[in-house]
């Protein structure tokens, strides 16, 4: 098991504090340079292990510096603590993004992060919660996330406990039907403490969502089952902070987070080849030169 | 050879009933998880005395997993209960990655398993349970006998520090665990002692076993009876030592060959100590029949087992599997 970085943690936590008490403006830069910090961590480590989710990693950065950087109350010195938001990353597949903003967090030594999916490292292909501080499910096959999730809500509702719990679907994921098996019983038990937040990047690992099996009319979908929506650009910060605003009510919320898979790349932005490419050196030379912006 | 149902046999649902709504008078975090398997469960008086802490998802495995694995990440322990076949084969993937692998203490009953749905056919048939959950690193795999070993599953599973799955006999049977017997994993109860062949049986076979060890007793057979409710992960070293001393050895489950309680114990020996073997267990797709019938109809039986015993003893004498 991985431990906290104290000195990253204690940055982090006056980062947050920031965000979250500061002006609205400055959270927002705040929140932009730390995705763009996120996203060249990914860069390096993708390039590094020469494997990896570039695409769907770039895509869901900034929904969870979203909500690392701002929303989660939650302590990378004391990641069990039985009070702490619950955060989700049903797309395991985007490990890296997850573990980049973990580091950045503190939750442990950003050190660590060269090892990806190095033989007998921590930070595997998909998160492991047993060997990765921070991660509350191990996740990588599909449609995981959202039934573990609705658990964590009933169980705060169960123990009366204020804490929130959040999590993040790829788009293509939501073809699993058991998604929608959770996504009817929060309904049905009025779990407003429920947070889903969808990377709608609307690429999957082989074809457009939409050519696929499609999703569209996606937010009726959510409403009919008893959700409140919210469609948002999913690379604005403050419009995600918003859109992340517990609702004080017995719905869950559905966040359709309008993401591009690839951000920030020009060469990779909405390529369905680039799920699971690994750039060449040219290519990680031009991406680190346009995520410096 | 087949026990009638009377008095003296019992449904071990209601046990598990009382002994899960036991547990949660002594302890808060106790919940229950099922779908739409109130009934079946034999939950209607835990949902009548805690009606917040039975949780039904509807007809929805896959999510009632997941369910269970997110309430113990919320610091409780979770109890999902739903018709075997079920809980085990649409939801594996979960209870393989959000239970096992995740490391959450969710105790997964798998009621009316084996054979128990009988005329209802293969689809209600839970005979791969075993082999499919012996494969889930971390889980541990439980196959109570009768009353008194199901209330002590259930209670070893509430104190356990990880995943369990127990299987609820539905299947009529005696109480043939003698009240001292110890329950843990690397103390398998030896029912009845003997020299020539072990009988090593689980659930609705263990008291066709005893039966079968009177009859062998009577065409001049010693016969050990062992008893391995954990049958997984197994205890090799306590298993060894429960059967040492014996020719020839005699698996009787009601679950599929092809890697339970059976598959197991050959492997063992294969590895550690060559002995004349027989294996009994389902094989196939069941034919139509009440659970009575499709027992009879795979052999596990006294008179089933009792044969069994007569041909590995032949195994033995034949040389089998000596030096």
């Amino acid at each position: 098991m991985l431990t906290a970085d104290p000195p990253a943690a204690a940055r982090y936590r006056a980062l947050r504090q920031a965000t979250r008490d500061g002006d609205p403006a400055d959270a927002v830069e705040t929140l932009r340079a730390m995705s763009r910090d996120v996203r060249r961590t990914v860069v390096e480590m993708i390039d590094r292990a020469r494997l990896g989710h570039l695409g769907g990693d770039l895509s869901v950065t900034d929904i969870l510096v979203a909500l690392f950087g701002a929303v989660l109350d939650v302590d990378p010195e004391d990641p069990t603590a039985p009070g702490r938001d619950r955060l989700i990353l049903s797309k395991g597949h985007c490990a890296a993004a997850l573990y980049a903003t973990l580091a950045r967090c503190g939750y442990f030594a950003r050190s660590e992060l060269a090892t990806f999916m190095a033989p007998l490292s921590a930070l595997g292909g998909h998160p492991d919660r047993r060997k990765v501080p921070g991660v509350e499910s191990n996740t990588g096959p599909l449609g995981h996330g959202l039934p573990v999730a609705v658990g964590c809500a009933l169980a705060a509702r169960l123990r009366a406990e204020p804490w929130r719990t959040v999590v993040v679907l790829g788009d293509g994921e939501l073809q699993e039907g058991s998604n929608w098996e959770a996504a009817m019983a929060a309904g049905h038990q009025g779990l407003g403490s429920l947070t889903a937040v969808v990377d709608r990047n609307r690429l999957q690992q082989g074809a457009r969502t939409e050519e696929t099996n499609a999703l569209e009319p996606l937010s009726a979908k959510w409403a009919a089952f008893g959700w409140e929506t919210r469609e948002v650009d999913g690379h604005d910060h403050g419009a995600l902070l918003a859109a992340l605003r517990p609702t004080g009510t017995d719905r869950p919320v559905a966040v359709i987070a309008r993401t591009v898979k690839g951000k920030g790349l020009s060469f990779a932005e909405d390529q369905v080849e680039w799920h699971h490419r690994v750039p060449d050196e040219e290519q990680v030379r031009l991406a680190f030169e346009e995520l410096a912006r | 050879m087949t026990p009638a149902p009377d008095a003296a046999t019992h449904d071990c649902r209601q046990v598990f009933a009382e002994e899960l709504a036991a547990l949660a008078r002594e302890d808060r975090r106790v919940v229950a998880v099922c779908n739409d398997s109130v009934g079946s469960s034999n939950l209607v008086a835990f949902r009548g005395e805690f009606p917040d802490r039975l949780i039904d998802v509807g007809i929805a495995e896959q999510n009632m997993v997941g369910v269970g694995a997110g309430l113990a990440n919320g610091g409780l322990v979770p109890f999902v209960s739903a018709a075997g076949p079920f809980l085990t084969g649409r939801a594996l993937e979960q209870i393989k990655a959000d239970v096992a692998y995740s490391g959450r203490k969710v105790v997964l009953c798998g009621q009316s398993p084996g054979l128990a749905y009988g005329e209802l056919g293969p689809t209600h048939h839970s005979v791969e349970d075993l082999s499919w959950l012996r494969a889930v690193d971390g889980l541990t795999v439980l196959v109570p006998t009768d009353r008194a070993q199901t209330r002590a599953a259930v209670r070893w599973a509430h104190a356990h520090d990880g995943p369990s799955y127990l299987r609820i006999p539905r299947f009529r049977v005696p109480d043939v665990i003698p009240a001292d017997a110890p329950f843990a994993p690397d103390r398998p109860p030896v029912l009845r002692d003997g020299t020539d062949v072990a009988v090593i049986a689980v659930g609705t076979a263990v008291s066709r076993a005893l039966a079968a060890a009177d009859a062998l007793a009577a065409d001049g057979v010693s016969v050990r009876v062992v008893n391995t409710p954990f049958v997984a992960p197994l205890d090799a070293d306590a298993l060894l030592a429960a059967v040492a001393g014996v020719r020839a050895l005699v698996t009787v489950e009601e679950a599929t060959l092809s890697g339970g309680l059976g598959a197991a114990v050959a492997a063992l020996v294969a590895e550690r100590r060559p002995t004349p073997m027989r294996l009994l267990g389902v094989t196939g797709f069941a034919p139509t029949g009440d659970a009575a019938f499709l027992l009879e109809h795979f052999g596990l039986t006294a008179e089933g087992i009792r044969r069994a015993a007569h041909e590995a003893l032949a195994m033995a004498g034949a040389g089998v599997g000596r030096p």
